[in-house]
């Protein structure tokens, strides 16, 4: 696949590179000790340091620290034992210290590679450049009132882990791949929600283009991109407006835009240039942040199964498809309910893990999946516990009920919330497995359609499904599906 | 290291001080006064030498991640200029 963009004159190359912004779960702040919860009343959530009243002093939070160098063994990154912090100093309502602690020249995690998959199944590997802890500020609203904004200092101080990815992309697909990539290791190592509806996953989206083999053009930065398809628009956005000046014979400026949501394009941002000159230097209010190699390896230890690791041991140890497995780690709360069901599956059957795999994982990407996504709902809100989704497959590898019954009681726990047992005892919907009833059954059938059995006899195959068919409707679809055929067929070929 | 009038007109802008057109030139001499003086420590020969973080062996202090501060709004807002419904009100910003 040729990932370059067809110009009127020719084909260009796209350069992408990404920084993101990772909110830090965490308790409290990364230099003050107020609460990080969100939603809460406004300022509610604020101390004199956050706040920035003079003579406050900032005290790290360790737990912040350990989640850093989490996410950056996650992204399998150098970690840095000492690291440096920095103030970047700027004037807006929202930063009430007038400078944002960060890292400048010496960051906590330093360069790493993660792999990407992209759709057609092959995978890239995108650079990660360093990974650094900073104070995210406070929350301006400009739309409450004709002429103030209004400043909400909750969000000021919270921990940010700002991940900024090598200038490796070349296209849409593969930031989108990168972002999520990034995103599910941030969750399955517990670091990061990741929920960009609530801010806590956005991303500076750089983009510029240039002809293949050439030096790198001009970039701009879009700032607080807050969705992959947003990302997404803003690059494709980007690309064409880039290559239509160029085209044209102009030159991009170096600049910040802003992306507009109502029509999907992108402006230029109208701070001046100037405002990014940041001036950091060292703050003299906080030493170097110095930790061991035995801290590192101790966290290393303790770090959560990650989802490629996941889902190769899904596909090696539990015998499941490739693709049920990818679907099921792509979000950890999906891979979570999998893993309960399957151990609560195991528990009532009393069969191997390997043997359950497939029906389990069926089940959950197939039935659930198609449940949840009719009632517009996730994983986490699933109507069907864990409890009564283990019974009813239970019933369905006991022999109690045929695949198709499964589907039909599934239909009822959804509607009813009761239990599957209940439901197959109150509906009477038992597996007939009585051979000699069904074959009574068989035989009253063959009798009333004897011409179709001459018919079947003298070479139409094909009406083997029609007995089938009637043992079933007289059933009710009950009957054993192995058993019917076990009897049938011997009579009929007769 | 020098600066000259528009590096001070600059500065004071990144850091909003006003500073009038007639106070620039000496504005810039006496910010040059400054750097000239604290360049002499240039002199010093520091190749192989760490740099020095603080005067006293110490270690970065840490908290331990718990909600210990606060939940007293009427106190962050006490001496904002003006305050409603809970925010800090400013002139309006646009960006």
């Amino acid at each position: 696949m040729s990932n370059l963009y067809q110009g009127a004159t020719g084909d260009w190359e796209v350069v992408i590179g990404l920084e993101i912004h990772a909110q830090v779960i965490s308790e409290s702040k990364l230099f003050s000790g107020s609460s990080t919860k969100f939603g809460s009343e406004p300022n509610t959530q604020v101390s004199f340091v956050c706040s920035a009243q003079p003579g406050m002093l900032p005290v790290i939070n360790d737990e912040c620290v350990r989640q850093a160098i989490r996410t950056g063994l996650a992204m399998g990154c150098q970690i840095n034992l000492r690291s440096v912090f920095d103030r970047k100093n700027y004037f807006y309502a929202d930063l009430p210290q007038g400078y944002q602690i960060s890292q400048f020249k010496d960051p906590i995690v330093g360069e790493g590679v993660v792999t990407v998959d992209l759709e057609d199944g092959s995978t890239k590997d995108i650079g990660v450049e360093r990974l650094h802890l900073e104070q995210d500020a406070g929350k301006s609203m400009h739309d409450q009132h004709p002429t103030m904004t209004y400043v909400d200092l909750n969000r000021s101080g919270v921990a940010l882990m700002e991940i900024v990815s090598m200038p490796d992309m070349r296209s849409a697909e593969e930031a989108g791949a990168y972002f999520k990539k990034i995103r599910s290791l941030v969750r399955y190592a517990g670091t990061c929600d990741g929920n960009m509806d609530q801010g806590s996953m956005r991303a500076d989206v750089n983009v510029s283009v240039r002809r293949p083999g050439e030096e790198l053009g001009t970039r701009t930065e879009t700032k607080n991109v807050n969705s992959i398809r947003y990302m997404m628009l803003v690059i494709e956005s980007e690309i064409r407006r880039q290559v239509g000046v160029l085209e044209d014979g102009g030159t991009i400026a170096q600049e910040t835009r802003l992306f507009e949501v109502a029509t999907g394009t992108t402006r230029t941002m109208r701070s001046k240039e100037e405002a990014h000159d940041y001036r950091y230097f060292p703050d003299p209010d906080l030493l170097p942040l110095e930790f061991s190699q035995e801290l590192v390896d101790k966290l290393a230890k303790e770090m959560p199964e990650l989802a490629d690791a996941k889902r190769d041991r899904f596909i090696k140890d539990l015998h499941i498809t490739s693709y049920n497995a990818s679907v099921l780690v792509a979000e950890k709360e999906s891979a979570d309910y999998f893993e309960e069901l399957l151990a609560a599956t195991v528990a009532k059957t009393a069969k191997p893990v390997s043997e359950l795999g497939t029906l389990v994982s069926n089940w959950v990407t197939g039935d659930l999946f198609g449940a949840l996504k009719k009632l517009g709902k996730g994983i986490t809100e699933s109507p069907v516990s864990i409890e009564h989704a283990a019974e009813l497959l239970n019933l369905q590898v006991d022999g109690t009920i045929s695949g198709r019954i499964a589907k039909e009681v599934f239909e009822l726990m959804l509607e009813t919330g009761s239990s599957p047992e209940t439901i197959v005892e109150e509906k009477g919907l038992k597996q007939v497995s009585d051979t000699g009833a069904i074959e009574t059954m068989i035989d009253e059938i063959l009798a009333a359609n004897a011409d179709k059995v001459e018919q079947y006899r003298g070479g139409k195959d094909k009406l083997y499904g029609f007995f089938v068919g009637q043992v079933m409707k007289q059933t009710g679809g009950k009957a054993n599906p192995q058993v019917v055929n076990q009897l049938l067929r011997p009579k009929l070929d007769g | 290291m020098s600066v000259d009038k528009e590096t001070v007109a600059k500065i004071a802008n990144l850091a909003r001080i006003a500073v009038s057109e007639d106070e620039l030139e000496s504005t810039a001499g006496e910010l040059n006064n400054i750097l000239d003086w604290v360049e002499q420590l240039s002199e010093v020969d520091t190749d192989g030498v760490e740099p020095m973080t603080s005067v006293v062996a110490a270690a970065l202090p840490r908290r331990v991640d718990e909600v210990t501060d606060g939940g007293y709004r009427d106190q962050v807002l006490k001496n904002a200029p003006a305050s409603e419904h809970g925010f800090f009100a400013v002139p309006k910003v646009i960006e």
